[in-house]
Order: C-alpha cells, then structure tokens, then sequence
C-alpha cells in the first residue's frame, strides 16, 4: 500500500507542452505512471511522448475517470488551473509551479476543501510511491529515481523538493524504503501540510514511520507537534532540522501580529524543543535519520 | 516589502481612515516648516523599515519648530537596526483617552487571512495577548466570499466592545482587511489605533508589508507611492556583490543562481537549492568552517550561469577555496553543473583542482559528470557521501 498514488492511478498534465512538463512526461512515463493525457489550450490533437494533448480538463474527464492533475503551467496560469482542475471533479492536484501569489494558492485551496479535493503544492516536486507510481518531477529520470527511491515502510515528508530526494537517498542506502514520499512545497500556504498528510499515512498499513524535512518559519512544525500530542499517532517521527544558523542572524523577526496569530516564535530552537516535547526525534545530520528510525521500529 | 509608515498612512488616508496632520520631511528644514504649518505641538518619527523605533530615540516630540528642528537634526543623524532613516515623519500631537489595536494578517494554518483586534493596544501588545486573551480577538475570513461588515463587527464586538464605539472602529477594521485583501498585503497593522479625548478613532502608527510576488500586479500602487522598482526594501542595501549576485541570476533564464548573501569567511559556497542551502551551510559551520558567502543554485541551470556565479564567488577578496555541493538533485544536471564551475574557475585565472575543494551533486548525467572532474582533478563524492560528510572534507583542505 501507499498514500495518494498507486500503480492504478491516472491522471492528466495541465501545461503538457511546457519543456520542463514535456522532460516531466517522459521520465514519468518511463518509470511506469500512467499519464493519460495532457492539457494545453490550442493544441489539441497533438501528442507527447504519446500522451494524447486536448485544449480542456473536461475533454478527459468527460469520458474516462481521472484520479489526479499536475499543475505545470506558469504562475500567473496557475490558479485558473487548479479551479478548472478542481471544477472538473479531479480530487487530488499536484502543482509543481513556483511563485503563485498567496491569495490566489489560499483561495484555490479553500475551493478544493470545499469540493473534497485534495492539493499538493504549489512550488513541489510532487508525490512518489516507489515502484508503483509518481506524480511531478521528483527523483528526476526514471533510473535516477529508482537509485533514490526504494519500495518499503517509511513515509517522508519535506517542505524542500530537493531535500525529499535527499532523505529518501539516506533511508535507501541505509536499507530503508519508503511507503510514499511527498515533496509539500516550500511556500507560505500550501494545499496540504505535515499535520495534515499524517492521518493518511496513519491509515496505510505499509506506513511504519516518518521522516521529516523542516527549517525555520511557519508554525507547520508547530502544528506536526500538536498533532503528535492530541492523535496517540502509532508512527514514530524523526524530523531533520536545517537553517539552524538562521537563529544567529538578524532581521528575520516576526512581527507581533504573527507572533499573536501563532502564539510563539519561529525559530529552529523553538522548533526543535516543541517537537521533542512531542516524541519527534530531531536529527542534527541527514545521515542519522535511519538509526533514529530504526531505534524506534525496533528493528 | 515593507512601507514607510508614511506610504502605509497615504494608503489608509485614500481608503478613508482617519489620521493624524502630517508632513513627510527629508530635511531638518523641511521638519520645522512643517511643524510651523502645524501649528502647535508636534510628534517626530523616524522613517526606517524596521520596528522599536521609540526604544531606539527615533521618535521626539517637539513644541515649537524650532524643537522640531533639533530633533529632525536629531532623528536624521541616528541610524535605527543600522537602518539609515529615509525621513521623518512630522505629525500634529494628539490627545488619547485610549488606544487599540487591529492587524489583518495570513494565518498559515487556517490558509485564510486573520483580524487580530484587541481594546488593549499599543507596544505592549503581545504581552496583552499573554496575559489578557479575552482582550484580544482572532477571527478568519473566507477568500471565497465577498468580505462583509459583519466580519469586521465581529472581531471588534469579541473584545466586549459595544455602544458608540462599535460602528467607527468596525468601519476602520473593514476597510484594513479591504486595504490587505486589494494591495496583495502580508500584513496590515495599525497600533495603537487611538481614541481622542473627542470620542473619534485616529491611526496613530502603522506598518504594513506587501508580498514580494505581488510587485508586478501592483505596478499602479507602486507608481502611486513613487516607489522604484530598484528599491528592494531590505531591511539593509545589497552589497556590490549580491548585486551581482542577482545580475547572474538574470543574465539568463534557465535554472536559478540567486540569493546571494555575503560573509565574511574564506570558503566560497556553490550550493543549492532552497532545503539544500540551509542544510550545507549549517554543514560547513558545524564542521568549523568559515562560508564567504550564501547562495542558491539549481533548477536546471546552464553552464553560463553556473560558471558566472562560480566566477562571482571566486571574485570575493579572501576566498581560497570553493566547495560546490548540492542534495541528490531531480532537474539539476551534475555534468552541467561540472562544466559550469570548472569554467567559472578557469575564467577567474584559477586552477580547478586547487580550488575546488568538493564537487558533491548527485543524481542525473553524474556519471558525466564525474569524467569531466576527474579529467580537471577535482575530488567527487558521490551520493555515499553524506551532506554533513563532504561539508566536512571541504573544510578539513581549507588552510
């Protein structure tokens, strides 16, 4: 089992024949995703990497069930296609575009609660189940992916794309695999965060533990930790802490209408502390991650 | 970016907030004219982007104008955060029978924006937070649904606020959200919001923030408060370098070579992206290392740009050696990425195996990648290597 994506899921790319999504299309196809379609106003009839191309999201949906979207259109495209996306009935989307504006992200997102969709992103390297499925370019060519991403039991989530593959890398070598991996983006609003995502992975039997990515800013750790607390989670968490370095420098404060709103600083120390108080081990190198999770699987 | 307070007070004065008479002054001069047209006793207020302004003597007050002048003379000389002030702010002095507080801010968990409101404002509004929770009020609006007067009623009515006052300050709380919602704002304060001796409701200070990726929709505000689109907002100017730094990233589209940040050390960084950065720079600290510089580096970059950021570095007085590092990369091209500073360090006049120190980028076309440096003796590790693990190789060659 998996969380979001499986070797049954198809779906569809909005902006196929962007070269970035053209690359996309085919390293997804060569690692075994099934991408049924893609989806570029006027160029309808074309194909991609076989990939039939149609000018509207209904053109496929219409006529055959599709499980998800990738978003990989350019920003100011971007929230029209997510509504039209989500408008559609597609109930899980992937936007990998970076530099959407806030309002618009916060806007589509509650649009997709509204209608039971679920998104990823923006500004991601989307969602990967190894050996099965993934959506978005992480992990890159298909063999690449395959040396990064191995089959097995740990879930991971990163706010860095980059650094999804990273860990996923270190559990790999370490003779660890992952359940499913996702990359949840880096921005301020995003579709789905750590908290969020964790009651999924607490429903796949496969799912045996987690590993996080996290850095400074945005009370989403703060939010992993009080879920840790309120759920009796049976996944044991190890969390990675980067930008510790940014504690020591000035000018990144928040102001006190964020401080209100949250309740309490941003920093790594900060971070690091409420997420120990809640049983998530915090690891000082990439590389320790494994043990920490091995430590608590027992195995 | 951050406004001035005076650019914040011109946005709330055309959306119909009350305030204060004032005069924006880049001179002492300019400051005493000001406060003779006045008239009366007046208020002066450095104009920096940064806050704790009346702790740091950046706001005096002033009788006659020839007090307001010492203290312009006075303001203008102090740098606040090693801000310089860009002006001062001369207002006509108030009397407050009591102040309040309102931001309209995002609220990342909710993903919607959020009203704070509190009938206990002023500096010490945090503490308030703290200390009496039921003065202050927290409440969400939809970015679906039009914004409606009721919002704003509510997040004043929740701090017990009612009778006369109810009416104007929900009136003021509605057009803050409205200002926050039409300008692409982060946040939108005003604190204290005072009530006069007269009963009527005045912005005294405030601060707001505009997204940075709003800049381009917001062309016509920008016009509008003349500001350029050279002027970043930092809270301290680019140095020559980061400059530089932000001309490689746009000499060509592909890829991104931005975020440069200068230190002070002898290790150049060509380290990327986002999550990567953060983690190999605290990677080079921890193993003792002293980085001469930040940057962000990947999304497929091409040679050119790779080789022009590597040059930049080099270019930095006291940089000995560099160490190019990233996480195991999707898009990034490890043989582009050896090209790039093989030829960034060749351009510069240096030797690639003397100044490299590591070239650790795993992932697609490695193996390319690693002929080419082998080619040029530069040390690659591959993805067996650890962050943490080449962080520290690179630092151990430094002298």
């Amino acid at each position: 089992m998996a969380i979001l994506i499986d070797e049954q899921s198809r779906f569809i790319i909005q902006g196929i024949t962007g070269r970035e999504a053209v690359t996309m299309t085919r390293e997804l196809l060569n690692y075994g995703a099934q991408v049924v379609g893609g989806v570029t106003p006027g160029r309808k009839g074309r194909d991609v990497h076989g990939v039939p191309v149609e000018d509207t999201v209904r053109a496929f949906t219409e006529r055959m069930h599709v499980d998800g979207a990738i978003v990989a259109v350019p920003p100011a495209f971007t929230a029209d296609a997510v509504h039209e996306a989500i408008e559609a009935g597609i109930k899980l989307i992937v936007i990998v575009t970076e530099r959407v504006p806030r309002r618009q992200v916060a806007q589509f997102v509650e649009y997709a609660e509204q209608e039971g969709a679920r998104i990823i992103g923006p500004n991601c390297l989307g969602i990967i189940s190894p050996g099965k499925s993934k959506m978005g370019g992480i992990g890159g060519a298909a063999e690449s992916t395959r040396r990064a991403f191995t089959p097995g039991h740990i879930g991971v989530m990163s706010r860095s794309g980059g650094m999804t593959v990273e860990i996923a890398n270190a559990l790999t070598e370490a003779g660890l695999g992952q359940s499913t991996a996702v990359s949840i983006g880096g921005d301020a609003i995003i579709g789905s965060s750590y908290a969020e995502l964790m009651p999924l992975f607490e429903a796949d039997p496969a799912t045996h533990g987690i590993a996080i990515y996290s850095e400074p800013g945005g009370p989403m750790e703060a939010q992993l930790a009080d879920y840790m607390r309120e759920s009796n989670s049976r996944l044991p968490v190890v969390a990675f802490m980067a930008g510790r370095f940014m504690d020591a420098m000035p000018g990144v404060r928040f102001g006190h209408a964020g401080t209100i709103v949250e309740g309490r600083a941003d920093t790594t120390a900060e971070k690091i502390a409420r997420m120990e108080a809640a049983g998530i081990a915090v690891a000082e190198r990439i590389e320790q991650i494994p043990a920490l999770l091995k430590q608590r699987l027992g195995a | 970016m951050r406004f001035y307070e005076y650019e914040a007070k011109q946005l709330l004065a055309k959306h119909g907030v009350a305030l204060p008479k004032r005069t924006f002054a880049r001179t002492a001069d300019e400051a005493a004219s000001a406060a003779r047209e006045l008239g009366g006793a007046t208020v002066l207020k450095s104009q920096v982007l940064t806050g704790g302004r009346m702790k740091a003597g950046g706001v005096l007050f002033a009788a006659t104008p020839e007090e307001a002048r010492t203290a312009a003379e006075r303001i203008l000389a102090l740098p606040i955060s090693g801000q310089q002030p860009a002006g001062v702010l001369v207002e006509e002095r108030r009397d407050i029978a009591q102040e309040y507080y309102v931001a309209v801010t995002w609220d990342a968990r909710a993903k919607r924006p959020v009203i704070v409101f509190s009938d206990m404002g002023g500096i010490d509004i945090e503490e308030v937070a703290q200390t009496h929770p039921a003065h202050v009020s927290r409440t969400h609006f939809s970015n679906l649904r039009p914004l409606s007067d009721y919002v704003a009623k509510l997040a004043v009515a929740r701090t017990g606020v009612t009778g006369n006052d109810l009416a104007p300050l929900t009136r003021i709380v509605l057009n803050l959200a409205r200002i926050f919602v039409q300008y692409d704002l982060t946040l939108a304060e005003i604190n204290p919001l005072a009530k006069l001796s007269d009963g009527s409701f005045i912005a005294l200070d405030s601060h707001m923030d505009m997204e940075e990726e709003a800049r381009g929709g917001q062309r016509a505000l920008l016009a509008e408060l003349a500001i350029a689109d050279t002027d970043t907002r930092q809270a301290r100017p680019p140095t020559p370098f980061e400059v530089d730094g932000a001309r490689v990233d746009a000499a060509d589209t592909r890829g991104v070579a931005g975020r440069v940040v200068e230190f002070d050390g002898n290790m150049g960084l060509v380290i990327g992206a986002g999550g990567g950065s953060l983690t190999l720079f605290d990677a080079v600290r921890s193993a003792g290392g002293k980085p001469a510089n930040y940057c962000e580096i990947g999304g497929n970059p091409s040679v050119a740009k790779a080789a022009a950021l590597t040059k930049l570095v080099l270019s930095k007085p006291g940089v000995q050696k560099i160490a190019v590092m990233m996480n195991v990369v999707s898009n990034t091209r490890a043989d582009i990425m050896a090209r790039g500073v093989i030829k960034g360090c060749i351009d510069a006049g240096r030797d690639p195996a003397q100044t490299i120190a590591i070239f650790r980028i795993p992932g697609s076309w490695e193996e390319e990648g690693a002929k080419i440096l082998r080619r040029y003796g530069v040390e690659y590790v591959d993805r067996s290597v650890s962050m943490h693990e080449a962080a520290q190789r690179a630092v151990a060659k430094m002298g």
